[in-house]
């Protein structure tokens, strides 16, 4: 038994060290704004396809509606989810998961840890899977998800997903009840921070721009140039002129998909978009990563014969 | 006699599939036994979070040797068609019987299937349940192809008797079963061997799992109420949850908790809801006060602390939630007292209710209308009724319906309370939603009957107008609910509406005729369920005045009762009679035979005797009609079904001589129309 972590970086840390010795390639945050850590293309496309796959990752993300000027305790509109894909997922993930949950702290037989129905859709990516929201004496903190589907294609072999908010579960494990009161670095250290120390103010900024500056007009036309360029990247013709190699797009047309999916989310905190609208975005949305996760099957790395 | 025990051991099962799944695992492996012959003594089936489980008890050693029996070709016939008959049965010619047949001889086979042990046919239902198992989502894991509701991961599959037990040979996708079981995740995980149910029962609760879900729910319920009493207080009863908090553990321990004291000023309602949705925590009642003051939880172990770190723990959760709802809660009050509800309402002209039909706002101002023209026919002051609906949904603007969809209303009832507006117009703010289904209490005090009418009729009349009517399963603005909610408030209430004219009143661009179709429609379905059968609507929704519900269902009623008794459904055959032949020959001569009848004509007594029970009849009828009593005017017209009978049998229509024939057409169409004066007796079938 590991002793107990002392800041939100070491619990970070800790996840990363233990998911590398359970042999994950351990990536780095995807540099684009997204909603949630399987926007990455580490998850949503490589869990297509047959080829296997392992990786764990922090990933920034952003939900501009749940921003709250960095007041509320655990609210925030940029936060960080830790993002673990196995494909197959391994017959004991379970177990892995327990483990990780020891590695920062949490011991299983003195909290009561559940697992408890939660279906995981995400209406933009096109994807679905079934699994748990994981409890800790009666928090969630993490979501356990066997994805069946992405960009509506069956996912073969299945891959194993685990989600943790970083910020909700540190703060469970430091025994922290706002947000902006966490140890970000050791508490000792000679210059020691302090979550709100470190984004306290963009909290208040992005809250700011997110509700109420955000220019709709420039937000709506740049979705539409995201959706064109999308599919403009995906109708260019497989064989590249220049190398003559089969070169698909899918990594550059899925780049646009997660831009409009952000703008989409922007668009919603300016509140601009009527609950009918809404729908019909998100069918956009979707209609990009569908055809995204299209184009990735049929390359090597989506498991197509090279 | 063998015993079968059978465990599917997987990751953890949604507490609300448990009990379906483990009745559909009953159903399938013991169908599929006797369908293979075998018979059994007793079958129970069990569920935890991590496994299904069955025990069938008394079970056959094998199933019988069954003996079929197989007609061949003729003896004639070429030998082609004997070939094929002995390869389908591999028989040789000497084993085939031949038998004398009506046209000459044909042979005959014996086939017999020798009967096969339990334990082959255990393993053959066994896989065909696993494969075929109906859960209501499945899913895929790993490489594999089997569907499961999450990966299985063991098979226990044994048959045990006086000698021991043996395992069952059998695979399913890479799982063979075996003899063995696991207990609690973290209190027994280690894994061990079971001989037969019992043992298997018993090892399960030292391993800390218990099988029974009920006992689950029973010690869940005894231990929380025991632990309330001892502080004076009461668990507040909530058996969906119990059900479901047993299903999502498999060592129940209660541990009982206090709600800060910053929260016990917040409604009840909202104490029970926050705890109820997110935490799954049940809540326990102050008797003297009617506060919420505790909360109890259900976890899944027991620690070494006694439950201290999970109690701390999600008290602390249950802190942060409630500081949410206390948040919204004074922020909402402050908005109520600084700008009254319609301010909150104002915001709704931003919200679009539906693209076609306008914002919240403008949804709202077409309720208060109606509800103020509605106001008058259901005894409720007009003034009320339209203040009532303009601030009855400003609620969904609060902060507390936002986090807590399924406050809305209530919120609404408490917000205009604080305003201090009239009890009527605070409670039709939570009543005027109802009925949202068919077993919800219907509201009647006539503020809130005014708004939930004008609610209703303003979405229905507003979807018809641009089209978006149901469709097949589809029902996405939940029109039938409305509709049998306009139903249920106008016949609970007795009100006597012209649904027609609200109609045109709610949005003069939707089709009366239509929509009132469509409301007939989900009234069929409503008396259906009351045991009044569809032609009996149907006669009476061909009456004028159907846009009257509670007329319609007046008439429905009696002529229902009317028709159970001997003289009803006889009348009924001999109205049916009358009009058959009248409308023959009204066919026939082209002409309509209603100019009165005149009983000078009468020849025989019992042509008299009809005349006279006509006219008997008659102003009994009428005045049962004016006064609407439709089960008298059903009882007056009783007295014709004997005279109607003895008509028929004594005197024939078409007589020769066409006065006669004129005359009897026109007593015909008096039957007609005075046995017609209810419902319209030609749509009753039978």
């Amino acid at each position: 038994m590991t002793d107990a972590p002392r800041s939100f970086q070491e619990i970070i840390l800790r996840l990363q060290s233990y998911w590398a010795s359970k042999g994950c390639a351990v990536l780095q945050p995807y540099d684009m704004e997204v909603g949630a850590g399987t926007f990455h293309p580490a998850t949503t496309l490589r869990a297509l396809g047959s080829n296997h796959w392992a990786a764990a990752y922090v990933q920034p993300s952003r939900r501009p509606t749940d921003g709250r000027y960095g007041e509320n305790p655990n609210r925030l509109q940029h936060y960080y989810q830790y993002q673990v894909i196995i494909k197959p997922s391994p017959p004991d993930l379970q177990e892995l998961y327990l483990g990780s949950l020891r590695a920062i702290g949490i011991d299983p037989t003195l909290h009561d840890i559940r697992f408890v129905e939660d279906d995981w859709e995400s209406p933009t990516l096109g994807a679905w899977g079934l699994g748990w929201e994981v409890w800790c004496d009666g928090m969630e903190v993490s979501q356990f998800t066997y994805f069946q589907q992405v960009g509506g294609h069956d996912c073969r072999p299945v891959s194993g997903e685990l989600t943790y908010g970083l910020e909700r579960l540190a703060m469970y494990v430091l025994g922290v009840d706002h947000v902006m009161e966490m140890p970000f670095n050791d508490p000792d250290a000679p210059i020691a921070l302090k979550y709100g120390d470190v984004f306290r103010q963009t909290e208040e900024e992005y809250s700011r721009h997110n509700f109420d500056t955000a220019t709709t007009e420039m937000l709506l036309r740049h979705f539409e140039d995201a959706e064109a360029e999308c599919a403009k990247i995906l109708s260019a013709p497989a064989e590249d002129p220049r190398t003559g190699k089969r070169i698909v797009m899918a990594h550059p047309a899925y780049d646009q998909a997660i831009k409009a999916s952000h703008l989409f989310n922007l668009l919603d905190a300016r509140g601009v978009i009527s609950v009918t609208e809404r729908q019909a975005y998100i069918g956009r949305v979707r209609a990009l990563a569908k055809a995204c996760a299209d184009a990735f099957v049929t390359t090597e790395a989506g498991g197509a014969a090279a | 006699m063998p015993d079968l025990l059978i465990e599917l051991f997987s990751e953890e099962i949604p507490a609300r599939m448990q009990a379906r799944a483990a009745q559909d695992l009953k159903r399938m492996v013991t169908d599929g036994l006797v369908e293979a012959g075998l018979t059994y003594a007793s079958a129970g089936a069990f569920h935890t979070p991590r496994r299904l489980a069955l025990s069938v008890e008394g079970l056959s050693e094998a199933s019988r040797d069954t003996v079929e029996e197989r007609k061949g070709p003729r003896t004639d016939a070429p030998e082609k068609a004997l070939e094929g008959f002995l390869r389908s049965t591999g028989l040789t010619k000497d084993q085939l019987e031949i038998r004398d047949e009506k046209k000459g001889q044909a042979y005959f086979a014996r086939i017999t299937h020798e009967g096969r042990p339990a334990e082959t046919i255990v393993a053959e239902v066994l896989t065909a349940a696993i494969r075929n198992f109906p859960w209501p989502k499945s899913m895929r894991w790993g490489a594999g192809d089997l569907r499961w509701v999450r990966p299985l991961h063991s098979i226990l599959c044994i048959l045990s008797d006086e000698q021991g037990a043996r395992v069952v040979p059998m695979e399913v996708d890479g799982i063979a079963a075996g003899d063995s079981t696991r207990g609690h995740r973290f209190m027994g995980p280690d894994a061990f061997s079971v001989t037969s149910f019992e043992d298997y029962e018993a090892k399960l609760k030292r391993g800390c799992v218990l099988l029974r879900a009920d006992e689950r729910a029973e010690t869940i319920w005894s231990e929380a109420s025991s632990q309330a009493f001892a502080q004076g207080l009461e668990l507040v009863e909530d058996r969906g949850l119990l059900d479901e908090v047993a299903g999502l553990v498999e060592w129940p321990v209660v541990l009982m908790g206090e709600i800060g004291a910053d929260f016990l000023d917040l409604p009840p309602e909202v104490l029970q809801t926050s705890m109820k949705e997110h935490q799954k925590f049940f809540s326990v009642r102050d008797p003297k006060s009617g506060k919420i003051t505790r909360f109890v939880t259900v976890a899944n172990i027991e620690t070494r602390d006694h439950g201290a770190t999970i109690l701390a723990g999600n008290g602390k959760v249950l802190s942060a939630r409630l500081a949410d709802a206390k948040f919204f809660w004074e922020n909402d009050l402050r908005e109520v007292r600084e700008h009254g509800l319609e301010g909150m309402a104002a915001g709704l002209s931003n919200v679009t209710f539906h693209n076609r039909l306008g914002s919240q706002s403008d949804r709202i101002a077409r309720i208060a209308a109606l509800a103020r023209e509605i106001a008058p026919q259901v005894s409720a002051d007009a003034d009320d009724a339209e203040q009532a609906a303009k601030v009855a949904k400003a609620d969904l603007r609060s902060e507390m319906v936002g986090e807590f969809p399924e406050l809305q209303g209530l919120m609404g009832r408490y917000y205009a309370q604080a305003q201090g507006l009239k009890p009527e117009i605070a409670a039709a703010a939570q009543e005027h939603y109802q009925p949202l289904g068919p077993s919800d209490a219907v509201p009647a005090a006539p503020v809130s009957v005014a708004v939930a009418l004008a609610d209703k009729l303003d979405t229905l009349a507003g979807f018809w107008a641009i089209d978006e009517k149901p469709t097949g399963s589809k029902d996405p603005f939940a029109l039938r609910r409305a509709a049998l909610g306009v139903i249920r408030l106008v016949l609970s209430n007795g009100l006597r509406l012209k649904l027609r004219d609200l109609i045109a009143a709610a949005d003069d661009r939707a089709s009366a005729d239509d929509l009132l179709s469509f409301f007939h429609d989900r009234l069929k379905v409503h008396l259906r369920a009351e045991g009044i059968p569809h032609d009996v609507i149907d006669a009476c929704i061909a009456m004028p005045g159907n846009d009257d519900l509670t007329l319609l269902v007046a008439r429905a009623e009696a002529l229902a009762a009317f028709l159970k008794t001997e003289d009803g459904e006889n009348l009924t055959q001999g109205f049916k009679r009358a009009n058959n032949i009248l409308t023959q020959a009204e066919t026939k001569d082209g002409v309509e035979y209603s100019y009165g009848a005149d009983a000078k004509f009468a020849e025989s007594a019992e042509e008299k005797a009809l005349f006279f029970a006509l006219d008997g009849a008659q102003p009994k009828i009428d005045a049962a009609m004016a006064s609407e009593d439709f089960g008298a005017a059903m009882g007056a017209m009783a007295s014709l079904r004997a005279p109607i009978d003895a008509f028929f049998e004594a005197v024939q229509v078409n007589a020769d001589n066409q006065l006669l024939r004129r005359n009897r057409l026109n007593l015909l169409s008096r039957i007609r129309t005075t046995c017609g004066a209810v419902a319209d007796l030609t749509k009753i079938e039978g």
